[in-house]
């Protein structure tokens, strides 16, 4: 169970979240979704340690708040940042390798390359000459290495075609139910939400509007947040 | 320049100066690795790079010494010995230098060159009240001195060639430790996206470290081979950090291959126009040479080729 309260996160004077409490229970999936500019990306890179945070965040009892990334990682969190930011120079499988880390590394477990086959077949090439919808499973890949109890997805279809959107939300399923996986992921694309999520938040200005489960959820109301 | 010697003379002094060059190489090549491995990582100058190096010689110094003292049937293994040594008290160094300096001014680069810029002058200071202000030298073992005579003119210092297959090894074995070991991908993971290396469980401090003791751990065994071409003395170092900070610019940083060959090229350009002018007009002619490709390939010798 992965619990936020009084969590606020400011660029300086600025802030972006204020006083947000969250609990996600384990198993489920979350998607937070809202305009550009009301603090997703802001609020799951805090999550994971990369911008400073202020308030507690609690992931099965374990209280990670001044803890540095790599100690997060370590405590069950994974992160799939938006953008991929793939190591790009370094192999497909030197890029799974370094999210072994945290687990002390080791090889790549296979049912990694069992979900992802092209990134077996791509196991020698740099990570930087893959394609957009390739780094996405790579980033996948790296992130799930570290075995996470929660995984945490920055706008996992951005720049990706609808077909592959699809097969993406297929397998985060999958994952889910394999591995007893939570996942938290900010989305813009309502139909993806609605295709994988359990649970559909809208955030506006660094504040939950809207919180509702997958199946009593109206769509036009959701819609209406995130019309312009 | 060259009237007055016939082809003869001339392949002769292209030759010997050649291999003459071998021990400047060998030295640019570890210097620069070093300080190419911390550039890349840290985005750190380190402007007490020569320091560290000198403490390599001065570690030299003493274990030639005390070999010549108290083993003296053991002196001609005394070189390995030494070189050991060299890198580990550069490493330690390193790394105590890392944690109390360097650590509290990443992402403040100006702050870290005046740091390791006074680090320097409180290193020479140090040097001058431990060892005093005259320069020493070591005595080599009685293998490593003389030459072999190639032809009747051609002669290859020893040493130099020694040296030289030393500096291959320990460039292999960077290469391998960068490229195959775990540190070494991590390393490689943080260079290219230090918040995002933390994100996937890379403890990105002790990578840092790592990083930092390595590269000065390097320049130490760079100080072993500089006895060989240099007397040891407090502000010996500091000769040598700009043409270092040329060789890895010249090379393109963070490659290591570059590296090599640009600190061939400039130790070879430098010490056979030595022969024909002075020093400092073989310098002003390299250094020219290097700013013209400069201008024209601003990444340097070599890069990756990637997308994005």
């Amino acid at each position: 169970m992965l619990e936020l309260s009084d969590y606020n996160v400011s660029y300086g004077q600025s802030r972006v979240i204020s006083d947000f409490n969250l609990t996600v229970p384990d198993n489920e999936i979350v998607a937070i979704m809202g305009r550009n500019g009301m603090g997703k990306t802001t609020l799951l890179k805090s999550l994971i340690g990369m911008i400073p945070m202020e308030g507690s965040i609690r992931l099965n009892g374990v209280e990670l708040s001044g803890c540095k990334s790599h100690k997060r990682v370590k405590s069950g969190l994974g992160f799939v940042p938006q953008g991929r930011m793939i190591f790009s120079t370094m192999t497909v499988k030197e890029n799974i390798e370094t999210g072994l880390t945290a687990v002390g590394g080791g090889s790549v477990p296979s049912d990694l390359y069992d979900l992802f086959p092209v990134l077996h077949e791509m196991r020698k090439r740099r990570g930087g000459n893959l394609s957009g919808g390739q780094q996405q499973q790579l980033a996948i890949a790296r992130a799930l290495a570290s075995n996470p109890r929660v995984l945490i997805l920055d706008e996992p279809t951005e720049g990706i075609q609808p077909s592959i959107i699809k097969d993406i939300a297929k397998t985060l399923r999958e994952i889910r139910d394999a591995r007893n996986l939570t996942i938290l992921l900010s989305e813009q694309v309502l139909s993806f939400a609605l295709d994988i999520a359990d649970r559909i938040l809208v955030i506006e200005k660094g504040e939950i509007v809207h919180d509702d489960p997958r199946d009593s959820v109206d769509e036009n109301k959701v819609a209406s947040y995130l019309a312009v | 320049m060259f009237q007055g010697y016939t082809a003869a003379e001339l392949t002769s002094i292209f030759a010997m100066q050649g291999f003459a060059g071998l021990s400047l190489f060998s030295v640019f090549v570890l210097m620069a690795l070093g300080l190419a491995i911390i550039f890349g990582q840290m985005g750190v100058i380190n402007m007490a790079h020569g320091e560290f190096m000198i403490l390599g010689a001065y570690v030299t110094y003493l274990t030639s010494n005390f070999f010549s003292e108290h083993l003296s049937s053991m002196f001609s293994l005394y070189f390995f010995v030494a070189m050991i040594l060299a890198f580990i008290a550069a490493a330690l160094l390193g790394a105590l230098v890392e944690w109390v300096l360097i650590r509290h001014l990443y992402r403040r680069p100006l702050d870290t060159l005046l740091a390791t810029w006074g680090l320097s002058l409180i290193l020479q200071q140090g040097y001058r009240t431990i060892f005093g202000a005259r320069e020493v030298g070591v005595t080599l073992p009685d293998w490593l001195m003389g030459s072999y005579a190639i032809t009747d003119m051609i002669e290859v210092p020893v040493n130099g060639l020694f040296v030289m297959c030393l500096t291959i090894l320990i460039t292999i074995g960077v290469y391998l430790v960068m490229q195959k070991s775990r540190l070494g991908k991590q390393t490689r993971a943080v260079v290219q996206n230090r918040a995002m290396a933390g994100a996937v469980g890379i403890n990105t401090e002790k990578v840092d470290r790592f990083t930092f003791a390595l590269g000065c751990g390097i320049a130490g065994i760079a100080g072993s081979a500089f006895t060989m071409i240099g007397s040891t003395g407090p502000t010996a170092g500091q000769l040598y950090i700009v043409d270092t900070f040329l060789v890895v610019v010249f090379g393109g940083a963070s490659n290591l291959l570059g590296t090599v060959a640009s600190a061939f090229t400039i130790s070879q350009a430098q010490s056979t126009m030595e022969f024909f002018l002075s020093g400092s007009m073989a310098k002003v002619l390299t250094l020219l040479t290097v700013v013209g490709i400069l201008m024209l390939r601003p990444q340097g010798l070599f890069t990756l080729k990637i997308r994005s």
